[in-house]
């Protein structure tokens, strides 16, 4: 019997989970995914709480509903990965052999790793929205804040979702508009980049939209601590941001789990082969998603362009044969604009966002890098086809490659 | 195709600004860039950095991110800060004549 261990069963792993599932004899193959929360979050949907959009039973639901029945599922902390003995140890002692494992831990926010962010005012006015918890919390402020500074900070690259911020930057804009408080709401988005976005193209696009509407902007500010006593943020160079209500995004960090098999980099992100999503330094092991140090996007979106490109690849490790997939660090995001608007990006790790059109059979074309409702109804869209596709491993009809179809070139 | 003038000559830079070739960097190259970069003269601790970061780059083809720069380089965040304003590893790198880091995206 030969054993495959997936760790994590997020949007990665219950993915991977279920396209292996799929093809791999059940008398010749065991495969086990491990995990140690029993809830699956929707995490896009996470943006839309503080605003009132969704509500907490819209992004959850329970992880065994997306397991197929024959596999062995195991819900405990993770203790470490030994690869040299192709184990993994799990908190409660238990052992698990492997022959082939796939690491899918994903990333979290870090908020102690900044001084003061989780002090007196933690959840207080300062809040993150990455958390079920913190955008719960968020929601339950805005129903009675009468307006003020809102600081949107981004303390250090990478995070999760880059867009995100941004997106919640806009969707403040529309939401104090609507509660009649815009005037008396001073939205500030403090960015440790040196532009909006990580992307130019897309970043000049996105300056002109925080100019139209009024959204005050602060960039390379890396954010050194945080002032509980004055309500203020302080950079590294000793500037100072005074906020009413922080709306932070901590320091993002892989699962401890990877610090303490010795296996990643100084935010236990784990070293991959950006092309074949091979761990650099194991044979056996895979990796995907925001677990990844790969220069792409922490995003759903993303892992489901990986799955196809680490499945084919594992499964030609298996039956002896040369890798040949290439994940081209394609990314396709929905960006929420407010106003029931929104823009769609896509792009890779050569391509920068472009103009255009993108087209989908069905439904589609949608405007690339421009604001329209059709987008809008995207990004909703989105979450059904989240529950009922991309978890279940079943075909989205989204190449996993990049595509120039539609766009235009400068 | 961009440059810049160091020294009195043109030398090729790619789109973030950096040396496009490693080999028109040297110790006199780094002090014209780095008053470029506003920082008047580069002491021992600016050497510390701006050597730490080329032999990573060397190493392992990308310069390190500001975290990896703290725990690795023996100069501490606040200081990082204080010799190389604004961002310590794209100033560093750019005076250290190596691309831009690709953490600091």
């Amino acid at each position: 019997m030969k054993k495959l261990v997936i760790l994590g069963a997020g949007t990665a792993g219950t993915t991977m989970l279920n396209k292996f599932h799929k093809v791999m004899d059940p008398m010749d193959w065991e495969i086990t995914i491990v995990d140690h929360n029993e809830t699956h979050f929707y995490q896009p949907g996470f943006l839309f709480i503080p605003f009132g959009v969704y509500k907490e039973e819209d992004v959850i639901k329970p992880k065994r509903d997306f397991f197929p029945k024959s596999v062995n599922v195991i819900m405990e902390i993770i203790d470490k990965i030994v690869p040299p003995e192709n184990k993994v140890y799990l908190k409660d002692g238990t052992e698990l052999v492997y022959d082939y494992l796939i690491i899918a831990t994903g990333s979290d926010i870090a908020p102690e790793e900044t001084e003061g962010l989780k002090g007196e005012l933690w959840q207080k006015c300062i809040f993150d929205f990455y958390t079920i918890e913190g955008a719960m919390k968020l929601a339950e402020f805005f129903k009675t804040w009468e307006g003020g500074k809102l600081v949107i900070n981004i303390t250090e690259m990478p995070i999760k979702c880059p867009v995100a911020p941004l997106e919640f930057a806009f969707l403040s804009d529309w939401f104090f508009t609507e509660k009649g408080i815009r005037d008396k709401t001073e939205i500030h988005f403090v960015t440790p980049l040196s532009s909006a976005f990580t992307k130019e193209k897309c970043a000049e696009v996105m300056s002109d939209y925080l100019v139209e509407k009024n959204i005050k902007t602060t960039v390379d500010f890396s954010t050194g601590r945080v002032d509980n006593e004055n309500k203020k943020i302080i950079s590294w160079d000793e500037i100072e941001i005074p906020f009413d209500c922080l709306v932070t995004i901590p320091t993002n960090k892989g699962n401890e789990c990877i610090a303490r098999s010795g296996m990643g980099d100084e935010l236990n992100f784990v070293p991959t082969d950006k092309y074949t999503l091979r761990s650099k330094n194991y044979e056996n092991i895979f990796v995907i998603g925001d677990a990844t140090d790969l220069p792409s996007s922490k995003a759903g979106s993303v892992v489901h362009f990986q799955s196809e490109v680490l499945f084919e690849n594992l499964m030609s490790v298996i039956e002896g044969r040369e890798m040949k997939a290439k994940f081209d660090g394609h990314a396709n995001c929905f960006i929420e604009s407010g106003f029931g608007k929104a823009l769609l990006i896509d792009f890779n790790y050569e391509t920068e966002p472009l103009k255009g059109h993108y087209p989908l059979p069905l439904i589609g074309p949608f405007s690339l890098l421009q604001e329209t409702r059709m987008n809008h109804f995207g990004k909703l869209m989105f979450k059904w086809t989240y529950w009922n596709l991309l978890l279940k491993g079943k075909d989205i009809p989204v190449s996993n490659e990049m595509s120039m179809k539609g766009k235009i070139k400068d | 195709m961009s440059t810049i003038e160091l020294a009195g000559k043109q030398i090729e830079v790619d789109s973030d600004g950096n040396l496009k070739n490693l080999n028109d960097w040297n110790e006199e190259t780094a002090s014209e860039i780095a008053k470029l970069e506003g920082i008047e003269k580069l002491t021992d601790r600016h050497w510390l950095v701006i050597n730490f970061m080329r032999k990573e780059f060397m190493e392992k083809g990308d310069g390190p991110t500001v975290r990896r720069l703290t725990k690795e380089s023996g100069v501490g965040t606040k200081e990082l800060y204080a010799l190389f304003p604004k961002g310590p590893a794209k100033k560093a790198a750019r005076i250290g004549g190596i691309p831009k880091p690709k953490g600091c995206i």
